[in-house]
């Protein structure tokens, strides 16, 4: 059975040509970047290039660059690192539908006396900026705000909201793991001062991410030990990772394009189609200021897990914002924090493509689905009571 | 992904008795949309008051499918009396097992045959009253069916309990209840059955029993406790008896007693050595309450 995968938002696969150029510093080209010797010092020549590559796809200067284990890393030492740099502040504003990676380290920090805004979001998953405005005070330290949704691809207008913060000289972080290939960045020209992002999630391998932090903003060093990194981030550096990265950023350089108008036009075509063929079903999400890749579609009355099983037995890979799924009860606290129903909530599906997916695939989920959602509706107790 | 077994997996992708019965002897409806799940059971008896026939439909995961389909397996050709007796833990051992986290599914189909006869006894008249005080507001459960849970299945700990019948499961406020709730039927248990037998374990130093203790006492207890404003602190170890004094809320609380002997005393002697005991040191809590006073 063919693999049918759509959930580009939780990893994607490694590009062929990613995986080339990193082949040999894994047996061959082993040496350790920091030797003094023509071998070790080689790899650090490579991995300079990759720097480069990242930083001319963020924009920035390479110095701006730091490499880190993954994405959650450089959210976790974005955020611990400003505050340890700025003692004498004890406020921090984020949002409800922040990833995991940040709202856990938020929710933590409150229980070590910082106070912490949690800004809410409407119907459709955006801020109210004048809450955001009112919020920002002579105590506040930080405010980390994600650039997009992971779970329905909403955007936030990060560059006034980091104008608006930067203004009155207080830092801004962003976890970007979600855009980063995506949307067009120019970190030179934002006033964004720390933007996290993850190379798993732009074909590069897991276990590599970067956090940008730009000239002149402060930030207490996270892993003691080494010079790596100029000090900030000390461990012998993943070689093959970061190689890979720089290479994946330079590709997804040249296929943003593609992302935007063909990847876009395939997750339309699916979206549009299942909403029609599906009834009771509906987007979660802003559809004006979306990833061009992702699509969160609720389907009423039926349960996401069960949904994901039957998909799975197509080889279609999707995720799912229901409480089975995750193993706590409740469902997705980015589509409670938006007030979407429960009973839509729990049948939510995320479906995520990258330039990998073809038409086909989308024209084989289009035909499965009407079946799969009948299916579960047929077993459901309440779809006698759904006013058709 | 969650493990199925293949029976789960079975008996979710073609699930046994689905539908209705139209004119059925008992319907039982538990569950709802909010909740993430329900399931409505509808029975059919013979002659000789037998279940004939059982369907099911359900709204819900794999394994709320999959645990209905079993459960209306399970009941067909019993007496009502020998439905009754079928548990939830019957229903998860015939899938084979069922995730920790999974097991309110099979406690949900239990609920469900109980509501069904409930309703042909009342001559079909009115729904299943659902017996006991609501303790959980968040997913309705009451303290009838978590005692329940906790009896049939020997829980000891709040998360466990959501894991069997979601109680707790939403905003916590009521973890403290089911804390109680634990404890009670825990202590009934403990009655009837005699303390377990000690686990093998190397010998260690006093040195590193004690380091051992307060590295128990740091990750595994301190934490709960803290959970409910409530704090703790080890005062001395004198051979196999170790002194504590409770801070906070734990001060005060009409629980501590069982919350030495279950949660902290349980702990200790699971990670560090059975024979352990726990007494509270009367002069040092003694002074934290005055203090507070």
């Amino acid at each position: 059975m063919k693999t049918i995968y759509f959930d580009n938002n939780a990893t994607t696969r490694v590009a062929d040509e990613v995986w080339e150029e990193m082949q040999p510093y894994f047996c061959r080209l082993y040496g350790n970047p920091s030797s003094m010797h023509t071998f070790g010092g080689q790899v650090g020549v490579k991995i300079r290039e990759a720097r480069e590559r990242v930083a001319r796809l963020l924009g920035c200067d390479p110095s701006e660059i730091i490499f880190t284990s993954c994405g959650t890393e450089s959210d976790s030492s974005a955020i611990h690192g400003a505050l340890a740099a700025l003692p004498q502040k004890r406020k921090v504003i984020t949002t409800r539908v922040e990833h995991p990676a940040v709202l856990a380290v938020c929710r933590d920090l409150e229980s070590h006396g910082f106070t912490v805004v949690e800004l809410g979001v409407d119907k459709l998953g955006q801020l109210d900026l004048n809450e955001l405005e009112h919020q920002l005070d002579n105590d506040t330290a930080l405010v980390t705000i994600m650039y997009a949704n992971n779970e329905t691809g909403v955007i936030f207008p990060i560059e006034p909201i980091a104008e608006m913060v930067t203004n009155r000289g207080i830092i801004f972080h962003t976890d970007a793991v979600q855009v980063v290939g995506k949307v067009p960045l120019n970190l030179a020209q934002s006033p964004i001062n720390l933007l996290s992002l993850s190379g798993h999630k732009l074909h590069a391998p897991k276990g590599v991410g970067v956090l940008y932090v730009k000239k002149g903003t402060r930030i207490a060093p996270f892993l003691l030990g080494g010079h790596q990194e100029s000090g900030r981030r000390a461990g012998t550096e993943n070689v093959p990772g970061i190689v890979g990265l720089g290479k994946a950023c330079e590709l997804a350089a040249q296929n943003m394009a593609d992302e935007n108008t063909r990847v876009k036009r395939l997750r339309d075509k699916l979206e549009k189609a299942l909403l029609k063929s599906c009834p009771d079903s509906r987007v979660n999400g802003d559809p004006d200021h979306r990833l061009p890749n992702t699509s969160n579609i609720s389907f009423e009355y039926v349960e996401g897990e069960a949904i994901l099983l039957l998909l799975d037995r197509h080889g279609v890979c999707a995720s799912s914002g229901s409480a089975c799924t995750s193993g706590s009860l409740e469902p997705s606290h980015v589509l409670r924090a938006m007030g979407v129903p429960f009973t839509a909530a729990h049948g939510s599906i995320r479906f995520s493509l990258s330039r990998f997916n073809t038409e086909d695939e989308v024209d084989f989920t289009i035909e499965k689905m009407p079946e799969i959602i009948h299916r579960l509706r047929e077993l459901s107790p309440f779809v006698h009571e759904i006013s058709r | 992904m969650w493990e199925y077994t293949d029976k789960l997996k079975d008996h979710f992708f073609n699930p046994r008795n689905v539908g209705e019965i139209e004119d059925a002897d008992g319907v039982g409806e538990v569950g709802s949309l909010a909740c993430g799940d329900a399931l409505r059971l509808t029975f059919k008896l013979d002659k000789e008051g037998r279940i004939a026939d059982a369907k099911f439909k359900t709204f819900g995961c794999a394994s709320a499918i999959a645990t209905s389909s079993v459960l209306t397996e399970l009941i067909k050709g019993k007496t009502l009396e020998e439905a009754m007796k079928v548990t939830n833990k019957e229903i998860a051992e015939y899938l084979g097992g069922l995730p920790e986290q999974k097991m309110h599914c099979s406690v949900m189909g239990r609920e469900a045959l109980e509501a069904a006869i409930d309703n042909y006894r009342t001559g079909g008249q009115g729904k299943h009253e659902i017996e006991g005080t609501i303790v959980c507001t968040c997913f309705g459960v009451t303290d009838k069916e978590i005692e329940r849970v906790v009896r049939e299945n020997d829980l000891t700990t709040v998360e466990q309990v959501t894991n069997y019948c979601k109680a707790g499961g939403g905003c916590g406020g009521c973890h403290g209840e089911i804390e109680k709730i634990i404890e009670r039927v825990q202590g009934e248990r403990a009655k009837e059955q005699m303390l377990p037998p000690p686990r093998k374990g190397g010998k260690l130093t006093t040195i590193q029993k004690i380091q051992l203790i307060q590295q128990t006492i740091n990750e595994q207890i301190r934490p709960a406790l803290r959970a409910h404003g409530g704090n703790i602190e080890l005062i001395d170890v004198e051979g196999s008896k170790v002194l504590i004094a409770f801070r906070g809320m734990c001060a005060q609380c009409k629980v501590s007693e069982f919350t030495m002997k279950d949660v902290v005393e349980a702990k200790l002697r699971e990670f560090v050595a059975p024979e352990l005991y726990v007494e509270e040191d009367a002069d040092s809590s003694g002074a934290e309450h005055e203090h507070k006073g």
